[in-house]
């Protein structure tokens, strides 16, 4: 276990440098780099800018930035920000709660929605809500997310008013009841396609399970089709999931990215465009690595708990 | 197995596609056969559809502002310009589609290109092939997208690039498990014991082999191209007004959404139906190549 569990370590490490590489690559590179938004001041001479990227050390050769770079990121100093000067740590951990309440509330949705519509399609299966569940999940997967959202806000907080359209909470009203409130559109609307996804991939996974000899044993000693179902299909078509859970992350955050702006919900979706905006260029990088750090812990997470739930998985 | 529908036919006639046992199945899909129409009818309309038009996509009628659907000649209403939703829709459906399908075509390139040397050579180059691959993955596109076309004056070209570099991965892992798997097969023996190069069994003996599974990828990879491109669009990062695309012409129209909710609902109907349509045709593709779903 404990040798799995170096190496799965030590795999994830490896990709947090290829994963930094490609940041800091993608940003260096693009024309304009991080000295951008200074051009665009009035009256910036040439000497100017020069002095400016001696300041902050941009003249140096890129593999020297590099080195530096990661060496400060390592040490927790992910620089300050262009636009008001706070450290970028900081300003991602104060937008972070909001992410981390959006993407939770919708994981837990889009799950417990995704594995009941999974489990009743292969057990129903080529039934009228097979068929249908599966054609509506493919529309929702070519859903445009923004739009759904738009169209959500259309109908229940304009046309019907029972929700409101955007925001965490009401100024001056923070309450718990408050923030579940505002919580149910975007939640739902960021869940929509993780729904489609795990209705999708868990109705495999049951229709492998369902055909096993195990479940024809357990039905043979006179178990209770329920006590089956529950007990040994679910159980085990369940474990391939979590290892989806993981995988799904990236596309849970991107999402969130979307659903942050047409909710105008204060996470960090909502700071990566106001910073890409200012061209705060610590921000976006900070950003950038702090989201695919996310994904590597949580596939990094997906795959110990699977060891752990699952005995048949080889260690090697 | 089904011979009676398929009649033996003289073995050096080349087998008619019309015949085929791929096809059939994929006909028998009913939502792939809508997807293909659904396709057609969008690319006809949107290559035809400008010119059929009383309006030009950019002309600007103020009189006119926030017409709603079928006022006049305007039959999905005008914009907050005045301009005609229907024009715009068509024109912007070209940049989309062909934004699209070219990001398509350089992503699957790339992708199969990647995964073909990562899978027939294998070894230490091959695992670090992979492992860029999975860093890639690690991003949430929209975030890497949206850096790149931040950073990078964007114009269709650029934009097409940039989707296409975040979109090649899947094509890469699907290529390398499909020719990890044909490389220790016979045939490819075969053809190194004849002194053929490396390059050559690649692509010659390999690729067709591959070709199906790439297909289908290819296929669902225009629907994740347009979806992305109307993303960052809509974002203010894709294509530039004047220039419409499906995606910037939902930019501004959240903030008339209770005023005129048609700039909203007409531009993603066309998304969804466009990117739906690609999906059903990715999904019958997949189960007309694979012949063991035959029978089924």
């Amino acid at each position: 276990m404990l040798h799995y569990l170096l190496n799965r370590l030590g795999q994830s490490l490896i990709l947090l440098l290829l994963v930094s590489m490609i940041g800091f690559a993608v940003l260096n590179l693009a024309p304009g780099g991080p000295l951008s938004q200074f051009a665009l001041t009035p009256g910036m001479t040439r000497e100017a800018m020069d002095r400016i990227a001696h300041q902050m050390g941009l003249d140096r050769p890129l593999p020297i930035q590099y080195l530096d770079w990661i060496w400060r990121l390592l040490q927790g100093d992910w620089g300050k920000s262009y636009r008001d000067q706070q450290p970028v740590l900081q300003i991602i951990g104060s937008h972070l709660f909001a992410t981390l309440l959006l993407m939770g509330t919708s994981m837990v949705i889009s799950i417990s929605l995704g594995t009941w519509i999974g489990i009743r399609s292969a057990t129903k299966r080529h039934s009228l809500f097979d068929y249908s569940t599966s054609v509506a999940a493919m529309v929702a997967l070519s859903i445009p997310t923004f739009w759904f959202g738009m169209v959500a806000i259309y109908v229940f907080a304009l046309k019907l008013k029972w929700l409101p359209a955007g925001s965490m909470y009401t100024i001056g009203n923070a309450s718990i009841s408050d923030y579940a409130i505002h919580l149910i559109m975007p939640s739902l609307v960021l869940a929509l396609v993780d729904i489609a996804v795990w209705s999708r991939y868990m109705r495999s996974s049951t229709l492998d399970v369902i055909n096993q000899d195990f479940i024809r044993t357990a039905r043979a000693k006179g178990l209770t089709e329920r006590t089956v179902l529950m007990k040994h299909v679910v159980r085990n078509a369940m474990i391939p999931m979590i290892t989806l859970a993981g995988l799904q992350l990236p596309t849970i955050l991107g999402g969130a990215l979307v659903t942050e702006t047409v909710f105008t919900w204060p996470g960090m979706g909502r700071l990566f465009l106001d910073s890409l905006g200012y061209h705060d260029y610590p921000v976006v990088m900070g950003l950038l690595m702090f989201s695919a750090i996310l994904v590597l812990a949580g596939s990094l997470v997906a795959d110990i708990v699977v060891t752990i739930v699952d005995p048949r998985v080889r260690l090697g | 197995m089904s011979s009676a529908i398929y009649p033996a036919t003289d073995l050096g006639a080349p087998p008619r596609w019309w015949r085929s046992r791929t096809l059939a199945r994929f006909m028998r899909n009913r939502l792939a056969v809508v997807g293909v129409v659904m396709i057609t009818l969008m690319v006809l309309a949107c290559a035809f559809g400008p010119s059929l038009l009383p309006y030009d996509e950019l002309f600007i009628d103020l009189r006119a502002r926030f017409a709603p659907p079928l006022t006049g000649y305007h039959i999905f209403g005008t914009d907050p310009l005045g301009r005609d939703i229907a024009a715009r829709l068509f024109n912007a459906g070209r940049i989309s589609l062909m934004v699209g399908f070219f990001a398509m075509l350089m992503s699957t390139a790339l992708g199969t290109l990647i995964g073909i040397i990562a899978g027939y050579r294998g070894g230490l180059l091959g695992s670090v092939l992979m492992r860029v691959v999975d860093a890639f993955l690690s991003f949430p596109s929209i975030f890497l997208l949206l850096a790149l076309a931040a950073f990078i004056k964007p114009s269709p070209f650029m934009i097409t690039v940039i989707i296409a570099l975040t979109s090649w991965m899947e094509v890469a892992r699907i290529v390398n498990a499909e020719i990890s798997s044909l490389r220790e097969r016979d045939f490819v023996l075969a053809a190194r014991s004849l002194g053929y190069r490396s390059s050559t069994i690649m692509i010659k003996e390999l690729l067709p082999n591959a070709i199906g599974p790439i297909i289908v990828a290819a296929t669902l990879t225009v629907a994740r191209a347009i979806l992305l491109e109307a993303y960052v669009s809509f974002l203010g990062y894709g294509i530039q007004p004047p220039l419409p695309s499906w995606g910037n012409m939902l930019n501004g129209a959240q903030q008339y959404l209770d005023k005129a909710p048609w700039l909203a609902i007409v531009p993603g109907v066309a998304i969804t139906l466009a990117v739906s349509s690609f999906n059903f045709i990715g999904d019958g593709l997949r189960d007309a190549l694979d012949a063991r779903s035959d029978g089924n």
